[in-house]
């Protein structure tokens, strides 16, 4: 029986190679994306061999457990110490903080546990009498499910540290950075499933700079680099949907009114990157009594994110490849990550390091 | 004190009288003994063996926990026998004898452990060799997961097949599809429920490797268990200082496998196989290898799937199906606990 049309089909990728070798400018451009995802998806099927090597695509603030600041580390860890139960996504138990992190926190007595939903971590308060925090991570994807859980009336035990973040904001400060020099944006199509094109539009408008949603198979994703480098031939830079199959214009509006519903904008840290105003969430004042912030008083943070050596900040604005730091795959592996790029198993470092960045022949 | 008869309690690891009914209703009559030797039956403090008249003796152990006992296509006891036998096979060595001991949690029932043996000593049957000792024990409840079970096995060969031996030029074959007992035993675990028409591929492939050994120019050989493809292929690349390039579209890969782990987002090449090999043979023996593979009914499958060469020593290179290309890295640890 022949497989029906694969988009992962080696004719079709070549033809969109042909496509974006005849669009490519002819002075480098550096193309970024914001998703673990997208870069998992262009190393794993090792796309960049289609790309002319004028054409550089690089992941950007994409993975949440990176962008996580240090700060929020720290207070989820003196809440574990505090005698809490803490829940979070795995990846985020080995992220480095001040003095510790989670993982470290369990082995001196806390008592952190690896969830993969806030469900999970409502089940978990369901069956003791404990506090139980869940600590909340990610971009627009998990913020509904966040949002849907403290809806639907959780045990008294139960509350949220949250570290929910905002990608479009983050898009529009990058380019405002000194020594980005991105030219044209891959948006994320996970996200933009939650958000439509409205965000983009909202903050990227005033750049002129291509934006374009590309979804997570091969030629999704080389579709969308060639849509991103008809615009810059064009001299034009608008939100465009390279993934409609998934992505409606509007988004999705229920998920978006959880979202509202709960939460409203906050300025917040974003690792590498500083303070963004308006770039996440806080929970609004009728969930008050659900932030582990208030419950647990870890208002004040203030966590020391500098890591000697380290490049990961220049990784998460695109700035450097994992391969330009020195600490790369010799002091900084997946066994024994320095920095959260190594961490997370969305992050850059950790990719690249596992299935090679642009270096095979 | 009173005893369910149909379900393991501390005296069937005593040493006493149920332990002696244990094994007298239940294990021994599952196999037979060379009657030349001191074997199982004899449950002496030892067992015999003949001493095999040309070879090096090879010997390997293996120790077997997996979740569910009981999977489609094999329990255990199925995966205990082959488990061994296989390392045996890869190692180019014909299979004399086996020991087995048994550790159970008590409560077991009885009915399960006699399916296990039996298990056990069918996959046994074929392989020519013997269970010549064993050992049972048993902890409380809670103590353990049910049952787990160590396997030693001593074979011979002549010439022994390491897996250090790949050069440059050799080409690489599967003998037949990959993922299939990992994927399998994913889709029966209880926290996902699916419902999928996946089979372990847990078997003995000594019948099938004994046919391939007199052609000769087999340089190495493993069997992709835990970690799968991508744990063997970089241990054979790093043990012999090579590079392998393997070809994405050229691994048979069955149509029901590759869906789950697209579901799941888990390689196929990186859970584990039960009843498969990884050859490193000679260019001009490749052909003739894969023949007399395919002529077997466990390697219907079988293809070459890719080349030996030095660009990356140590490494292991795939070009993806979308015809670009990565390391195949070594798994940090098998993405599923518990099932082999």
């Amino acid at each position: 029986m022949a497989r029906p049309f694969q988009l992962s089909d080696p004719k079709r990728a070549r033809q969109l190679a042909d496509a974006i070798a005849i669009l490519a400018p002819p002075t480098p451009i550096k193309i970024v994306h914001v998703c673990g995802t997208h870069e998992m998806a262009i190393t794993q099927h090792g796309l960049r061999r289609f790309l002319p090597e004028k054409v550089q695509v690089l992941e950007g603030p994409g993975c949440p457990v990176c962008v996580t600041p240090t700060a929020d580390i720290d207070a989820a860890v003196r809440i574990a110490e505090a005698g809490a139960i803490v829940c979070t996504f795995g990846d985020m138990t080995r992220v480095p903080g001040t003095r510790l992190t989670l993982e470290q926190a369990r082995s001196k007595g806390g008592d952190v546990r690896v969830v993969l939903s806030a469900t999970d971590a409502v089940k978990i308060a369901q069956e003791t009498d404990r506090e139980v925090v869940f600590f909340a991570v990610g971009f627009e994807t998990t913020t509904p499910m966040t949002a849907a859980v403290l809806l639907d009336d959780p045990p008294a035990n139960f509350s949220v540290l949250t570290s929910h973040k905002k990608i479009p904001e983050a898009m529009g400060v990058l380019l405002d950075l000194p020594g980005t020099n991105i030219g044209g944006y891959l948006a994320p199509g996970h996200v933009s499933t939650i958000l439509g094109l409205a965000p983009y539009e909202a903050h990227l408008a005033k750049f002129n700079i291509p934006v374009v949603i590309g979804g997570f198979e091969p030629l999704d994703i080389l579709y969308a680099v060639a849509l991103i480098l008809r615009q810059v031939r064009d001299q034009v830079g608008f939100v465009e949907n390279a993934f409609p199959r998934a992505v409606a214009d509007e988004g999705n509006p229920a998920a978006q009114a959880l979202i509202e519903t709960v939460f409203e904008s906050a300025g917040v840290h974003w690792r590498g990157i500083g303070s963004i105003p308006d770039s996440g969430y806080r929970l609004r004042d009728d969930f008050a009594e659900l932030d582990a912030r208030r419950r647990f008083d870890v208002q004040g943070e203030r966590g020391d994110e500098v890591i000697p050596g380290c490049r990961c900040a220049d990784v998460l604005t695109a700035r450097a490849t994992p391969a330009d730091c020195p600490l790369f795959g010799t002091r900084c592996t997946p066994l024994s990550p320095i920095g959260p790029c190594m961490v997370g198993t969305e992050g850059a470092c950790s990719i690249w390091f596992r299935y090679g960045g642009r270096e095979l022949p | 004190m009173t005893h369910d008869l149909d379900r393991i309690s501390p005296l069937h690891g005593a040493g006493g009288e149920l332990m002696g009914r244990l094994l007298a209703e239940h294990v021994l009559p599952h196999f037979e003994d060379d009657p030349s030797q001191i074997g199982l039956s004899a449950m002496d403090d030892g067992a015999t063996l003949a001493r095999p008249s040309s070879g090096d003796l090879v010997m390997t152990t293996d120790s077997h926990v997996v979740k569910p006992i009981f999977f489609p296509g094999g329990d255990i006891g199925t995966l205990a026998a082959a488990g061994t036998l296989n390392d045996l096979a890869v190692m180019g060595a014909r299979p004399l004898a086996l020991s087995l001991a048994v550790i159970i949690e008590e409560d077991f029932p009885i009915a399960d452990i006699d399916r296990i043996v039996g298990s056990f000593a069918k996959t046994l049957k074929d392989s020519g060799a013997r269970l010549i000792c064993g050992d049972t024990k048993v902890m409380g409840v809670g103590e353990l997961d049910g049952i787990a079970i160590n396997t030693s096995g001593i074979g011979v060969a002549d010439p022994v097949v390491g897996d250090a031996g790949a050069r440059p030029g050799d080409a690489i074959i599967v003998t037949g599809t990959l993922g299939d007992h990992g994927m399998a035993l994913l889709a029966a675990r209880e926290e996902f429920r699916l419902s999928t028409e996946l089979t372990s591929d847990v078997a003995s492939i000594w019948p099938m490797i004994r046919s391939i050994l007199p052609v000769g120019g087999i340089h190495a050989m493993k069997d992709p268990t835990r970690g799968g493809l991508a744990a063997a292929l970089n241990e054979m690349a790093r043990k012999s200082n090579t590079t392998m390039e393997i070809e994405h579209a050229k691994i048979p890969i069955r149509e029901p496998v590759r869906g789950l782990s697209d579901l799941l987002g888990i390689s196929p090449l990186v859970v584990a196989n039960e009843g498969k090999a990884v050859l490193v043979v000679s260019p001009e023996v490749a052909d003739e290898v894969l023949d007399r593979l395919r002529s077997h009914a466990l390697g219907r499958d079988a293809a070459i799937i890719g080349h030996v060469d030095d660009t990356r020593p140590g490494r292991v290179i795939v070009t993806t199906a979308v015809g670009g290309r990565r390391f195949l890295d070594m798994p940090l640890g098998d993405p599923v606990p518990r099932i082999c």
